[in-house]
């Protein structure tokens, strides 16, 4: 149970609507750190998150959470090592019918018998932790997008987990909120001793938190090791990725036919 | 040819495969033995939605087509002299056939249409999967309660619309065209059967109300998180209720009141 790897998966291959998503991908996420998986638009990061989370199998391979091999996991031991697992969705996914304070206090009112004095003193300590202790009686629709994922945060920490998976935490947010969510980040995997795994493609402020990065593209693993290993890594294709070069080993045309033939001229190359 | 033989044997596979999605939804929602102290509260919270909120709509509709009723049956009976029949008429068409079937119609177009594109907007919102990630089964905390409330609301709606649109049969009957009041009740006591005319309707309010939750509650969960699919859910819902509703109607009527 107290292997290095909190999070193992091995030779995982799934599919969707006929389209191989993963090819036998392998990754181990260290217990304790925070692991970045990078990669472009597309290339299946939250698929990947759900299934570490269980919500997805796969057609093949193995996904362990803390020694629990997770496809072959009954529906109630499933629910219970959720349990253990907070997810911040790119969404933020708040219940728009209950207030800030109550969606914090959503898996505590759920998951325990505590008495209402210590949820509500729980959740102010949640919601003091990400900065918002004061909108505790807003309701979703008057929260900012920023304001929203540090709700989720707040949600998701609410249980004190051992896992915490941050889905595109960043994607569309000013560079303030980007700033505070770097902070609540790293500040919570170091204060709480979360393992934690961010999916993102935000390549500076990934880099910049994590302990381990892995780049995921066309199905398999790409690259991975510290910030300053894929820095320095040989692949053309980690390097386009990580400068944001428009062209490269991904190309910048979609494949096509030949443009002379498109065109209607005759007799050119393509 | 082959082309479109193939097209129809996927619509045929596509089809069996919603039918079988639909029963294991079903058997997941009903599966679990929901706890009271927490089932109760959301019980009452989508009885008060599906149920209080649509009783302006039946009500309204109930007693217009009692006052329809009223004003088209003196309009026949009284060609032949019967009038005095008219109670007899109104309460047997609303307890055996309109009182269910209008109220299902109303029933799907109103709240379950708000079922479906509310459902349909959580899984778009990933308050489902956010629900599931945090250890909580949505099929048990947000669907069942709201299929109960659908098959509580349905039976005690159509007898709401039933006393209603006898009342308004009798505003127009008695109040307005003069059939005396003693025939108009007394017609009504004697021929309705309790047992043959109001519980077979009750249970047809039931079937109904148990089909039409169903179907909605489904179509969200199942939709395409999309405002395309939640869209496309939301006319589905209507439609398949309202169709399944008048089909079911056909084949109790004939088991309940057909002499073969």
């Amino acid at each position: 149970m107290n292997s290095p790897a909190y999070i193992s998966l091995k030779d995982v291959v799934f599919s969707r609507s006929g389209r191989r998503i993963f090819d036998g991908v392998s990754l181990d996420i260290p217990r304790g750190k925070i692991t970045a998986i990078m990669g472009p638009s597309g290339t299946g990061k939250t698929t990947l998150l759900r299934l570490i989370g269980g919500q997805l199998k796969p057609d093949s391979g193995s996904v362990v959470v803390d020694g629990h091999e997770v496809p072959k996991l009954k529906r109630k031991a499933l629910y219970s090592l959720r349990e253990k697992m907070g997810m911040l969705f790119q969404s933020g996914a708040l219940f728009t019918d209950l207030s800030v304070f109550e969606n914090v206090a959503f898996p505590l009112r759920v998951h325990t018998k505590l008495p209402e004095d210590m949820i509500r003193d729980i959740v102010l300590m949640k919601l003091e932790a990400v900065g918002l202790r004061g909108a505790r009686h807003l309701m979703p629709s008057e929260l900012s997008g920023g304001m929203t994922r540090r709700v989720a945060l707040a949600r998701s920490i609410a249980l004190d987990p051992e896992l915490i998976m941050y889905d595109e935490p960043f994607a569309g947010q000013d560079p303030i909120a980007m700033g505070v969510l770097v902070k609540l980040i790293r500040d919570l995997n170091s204060s709480m001793g979360l393992t934690s795994v961010l999916v993102s493609h935000d390549v500076p402020e990934s880099l910049s938190i994590c302990h381990y990065a892995c780049i995921i593209s066309d199905g398999k693993v790409i690259g991975e090791g510290t910030p300053d290993e894929l820095r320095a890594h040989p692949s053309g294709q980690v390097q386009q990725f990580l400068q944001g070069q428009p062209d490269g080993p991904v190309p910048f045309h979609y494949p096509a036919e030949g443009a002379a033939q498109d065109f209607g001229l005759s007799g050119g190359a393509s | 040819m082959i082309e479109r033989i193939a097209a129809f044997g996927r619509l045929g596979l596509d089809i069996v495969s919603s039918f079988g999605r639909s029963g294991r939804f079903l058997a997941g929602v009903l599966g679990g033995v929901p706890r009271p102290a927490t089932g109760f509260p959301l019980l009452l919270k989508q009885l008060y939605a599906v149920g209080v909120l649509s009783l302006a709509i039946i009500v309204v509709s109930g007693l217009f087509i009692g006052m329809v009723l009223g004003l088209q049956g003196y309009t026949i009976l009284s060609d032949y002299g019967s009038e005095a029949a008219i109670g007899q008429m109104i309460a047997l068409t609303l307890v055996r056939e309109l009182g269910p079937v209008v109220t299902a119609l109303l029933f799907a177009g109103r709240a379950g249409s708000a079922l479906t594109a509310e459902i349909g907007l959580m899984k778009a919102t990933e308050q489902l999967s956010s629900m599931e990630m945090m250890g909580v089964d949505p099929l048990r905390r947000v669907i069942a309660p709201r299929l109960w409330a659908g098959f509580i609301a349905m039976p005690v709606l159509a007898v709401i619309f039933s006393v209603v649109g006898i009342w308004g049969g009798m505003l127009v009957g008695v109040d307005w065209l003069g059939v005396f009041e003693g025939s108009f009740w007394g017609n009504m006591q004697s021929s309705v059967d309790f047992v043959d005319d109001v519980l077979n309707g009750v249970i047809k309010s039931i079937v109904f109300g148990f089909v039409c939750a169903w179907i909605a509650v489904y179509q969200g969960y199942d939709c395409v998180p999309t405002s395309a699919g939640i869209s496309s859910a939301t006319t589905k819902t209507v439609v398949y209720s309202s169709l399944a509703v008048l089909g079911l109607d056909f084949v109790l009527t004939a088991v309940m009141f057909g002499d073969f």
